[in-house]
């Protein structure tokens, strides 16, 4: 299964690398990963979605969990909750026929057109991981130039909260 | 040099001495370098913290190891950068498989240089990363102090654990001084461990525990690390149920006493590990279910319900599944146990446990832990046995790692706790003489024994020299049988006995090893002699005194379940004494 975990970790030098250092060790499967501060200077909020059996997913949340620096953990795929993720792509569109298709799925994914050259479209879509695959998916019929994901963030639906 | 309470000031290597003392720290083991050259100047100019000097960096965490594990309080170390730290991790990554509470002080090269490739620069706090509970990179002179409360804290709480302490050089310069204050407490958000059992597992995994048919107790270094000896043995006897325990767990229990059947695993007895495969109820004590005691997870205990009690939550369903989990410290659960078993009006199954005896004693006939007595080659069990009589089975045993850790472990027969010292988890050879260094310094008028092999003790031989600094009359028992015997043992089952680098070529003499370094070498040939020598080795109160017994080439530790087998395959000794089930027998 795949799963979205919150974390609330010191946002102290190194911090990071017990996280991604954890993974390694125990060969746990990193889907994506993003890190940044939150409006509390002291902590930053990483998300990570991994995949595993229950086992492993319960051995990961407790190894989290075991860091000294983590200071909330939350698997959000425990309840409702939100996901989002960014991707940047940039298309080769050269000839007519193809940026107006090219638009055309970037409309129906609610995506945006953020820079045209004579050649290429670059289009900038948020939305789960998932539709961000259908997305690279739809546009299979083009050349993809590059791609860039930003990695899944989340957050709990209702009045849920993850903080200190 | 100053009241306590009374503000100074004080530069940083000063702080950090200071710091130590005010931990009540009473050694540290290390070895100098440039980057803690101010450091060991501030040690210099005090007596309060004793420093005693190693020989290799990695006897100076086995030494702080073994004061660890023999007084439950934390060992420190103090090392240089670079090679200093990278010597140490060995000894660090011992401690941290065993959770024993250390704090390593790793100096580091100045601020401004980090990550110039400086000389003797090393990432020690990556490096260290994946064998440490925490480690700290001190940036800031005046959190030093507070830096050293939370590795003691981190260190010795909760599930114990090794923590390091990476301190740049310009931090302890001795030109810059800020003021002093050591917290008497400290608290961390982020860092909070369970220690109260949770009530109501706790109620039902007695309930659980008194409809056994046929009960096992399981008990491992928790219950050592834990200081809950005593609640394991009211709990034990009350319940009159059988228990194991793993190599860790030795001494927690009485060897001696009617109701231990041993220790299980790998090389546990035929009768705990029979009693293991056929129990109804298991109950883990302060135990990880690692895997040399499990051995196939898939057959591991089938029949049984299991009651987990750990403090460290992760341990719990990591490799076998749990059916009453109890997160919290084991003293606290246990005494909680007794209460309810002592104060409720509910009985044990007294028949079914009577005939469950009977069936383990009728696996303990098998006197699974004999051996040849009339050999004329001195038999390695022997050695130990003699060595726990006249010891009176009351010293301190540290070991190294191989065959001579398992006789030790089998044949010594430890009555008390915190006794028994050896590389458990990660299995360090070159452990046995620097851990047996840091329990004489703890127990100076105590009998210290390190049981070892001619392979181990080449990997630490140069702490001799620091023995002879401090005068510490540790007793080595050098099962010298020239080959690395477990290698070999392996390599005889299961490599059609191609036996690859396995053996000892071009071994020193000991006994004149032992005499350069200033030392008693008794060298012992004659199992007709064996008694006398090492009766003579014990009398020498005041020396350390070298042992090597030629013992018996090729002598094997039984009983042997394989790597991967179920506790109910195990290869017996020869020796055993009834015929073997040819169903229980491996191929």
């Amino acid at each position: 299964m795949r799963h979205i975990i919150s974390i609330l970790i010191e946002n102290e030098a190194g911090a990071l690398s017990r996280v991604v250092g954890l993974f390694s060790a125990r060969a746990y499967n990193i889907e994506s990963l993003t890190v940044a501060p939150t409006e509390d200077a002291s902590l930053s909020r990483i998300t990570i979605v991994a995949v595993g059996t229950d086992r492993i997913i319960e051995q990961i949340i407790k190894q989290l969990n075991k860091l000294i620096d983590v200071v909330k953990l939350l698997d959000l795929s425990d309840g409702p909750h939100i996901e989002r993720e960014m991707v940047l792509v940039k298309v080769k569109a050269s000839t007519m026929a193809q940026r107006e298709d090219i638009k055309r799925l970037a409309d129906i994914f609610r995506g945006h057109v953020i820079d045209v050259t004579t050649a290429s479209y670059t289009i900038e879509l948020t939305g789960s991981g998932r539709k961000v695959d259908s997305f690279i998916e739809a546009l299979a019929e083009h050349k993809i130039l590059e791609t860039v994901r930003s990695g899944v963030s989340g957050i709990a639906r209702g009045d849920k909260v993850l903080r200190v | 040099m100053f009241v306590k309470g009374e503000l100074v000031e004080l530069s940083g290597a000063d702080i950090l001495v200071h710091s130590l003392k005010d931990e009540g720290v009473e050694y540290l083991f290390g070895y100098p370098g440039g980057s803690v050259l101010h450091i060991y100047d501030a040690l210099y100019q005090q007596d309060d913290v004793k420093h005693i000097l190693v020989r290799h960096e990695q006897a100076a965490t086995h030494a702080a190891d073994g004061y660890a594990r023999s007084t439950g309080k934390p060992g420190v170390v103090l090392v240089t950068s670079g090679p200093g730290a990278t010597n140490a991790v060995t000894g660090i990554a011992t401690a941290y498989m065993d959770s024993i509470p250390m704090v390593v002080i790793t100096g580091q090269v100045p601020s401004a240089v980090i990550g110039s490739d400086a000389f003797q620069e090393v990432d020690a706090v990556g490096i260290t990363r994946p064998c440490v509970k925490h480690n700290f990179l001190v940036k800031d002179v005046t959190k030093l102090a507070e830096t050293i409360k939370k590795a003691f804290y981190v260190a010795t709480t909760g599930r114990p654990g090794p923590v390091v302490i990476d301190v740049p050089k310009d931090i302890t310069d001795p030109n810059i001084k800020v003021p002093y204050h050591y917290p008497d407490k400290i608290t961390m958000r982020s860092y909070q461990p369970t220690v109260k059992g949770h009530s109501g597992q706790i109620k039902r995994a007695v309930e659980l525990l008194l409809t056994a048919k046929k009960p096992m107790i399981y008990s491992g270094g928790g219950v050592v690390l834990g200081n809950a000896s005593e609640e394991l043995r009211t709990f034990v006897r009350h319940l009159g149920y059988p228990i194991t325990q793993t190599l860790m767990g030795l001494g927690a229990y009485p060897a001696s006493d009617e109701l231990n059947i041993g220790m299980l695993g790998m090389h546990g007895t035929y009768e705990a590990n029979m009693a293991m495969h056929d129990c109804d109820v298991l109950i883990a004590i302060g135990a990880r279910f690692d895997d040399r005691v499990t051995g196939k997870i898939a057959e591991f205990c089938p029949d049984a319900q299991i009651i987990h009690i750990d403090i460290d939550p992760s341990s719990i369903s990591k490799t076998i599944t749990v059916d009453i989990p109890i997160v919290g410290d084991v003293a606290g659960v246990l005494q909680e146990m007794n209460h309810i078993l002592t104060t409720g009006k509910k009985q044990t199954q007294k028949k079914a446990i009577e005939t469950w005896w009977k069936v383990i004693n009728g696996w303990r006939a098998k006197e699974c832990l004999s051996y040849d007595k009339s050999s004329d080659v001195i038999k390695p069990q022997a050695a130990i046995e003699i060595v726990h009589e006249i010891t009176n089975g009351d010293a301190y045993v540290t070991s190294d790692v191989g065959q001579h850790q398992m006789w030790a472990a089998q044949y010594y027969g430890f009555e008390k706790p915190n006794r028994w010292i050896n590389s458990g988890g990660l299995g360090t050879m070159g452990f046995g003489l620097p851990a047996a260094m840091g329990v004489q310094l703890a127990y100076p008028d105590e009998t210290v024994v390190c049981v070892t092999g001619e392979g181990s003790i080449q990997m630490c031989i140069q702490e001799l020299s620091t023995c002879l600094q401090y005068g510490l009359p540790i007793k080595i028992i050098a099962l010298n049988n020239r080959y690395l015997g477990m290698v070999r043992q392996w390599q005889e089952f299961f490599y059609k006995e191609r036996y690859s680098s396995s053996y000892m070529e071009s071994l020193p003499d000991f006994v004149k090893l032992a005499e350069s370094y200033g030392h008693v070498g008794i060298r012992i040939e004659d199992p007709a002699d064996l008694r006398s020598g090492l009766e003579k080795a014990f009398s020498l109160k005041d020396r350390l005194v070298f042992v090597d017994i030629v013992t018996d080439r090729t002598e094997n530790v039984y009983p042997m379940i394989a790597a991967g087998m179920a506790h109910n395959e195990m290869h017996m000794s020869p020796h055993a004494k009834l015929p073997q089930d040819p169903e229980r027998e491996l191929s």
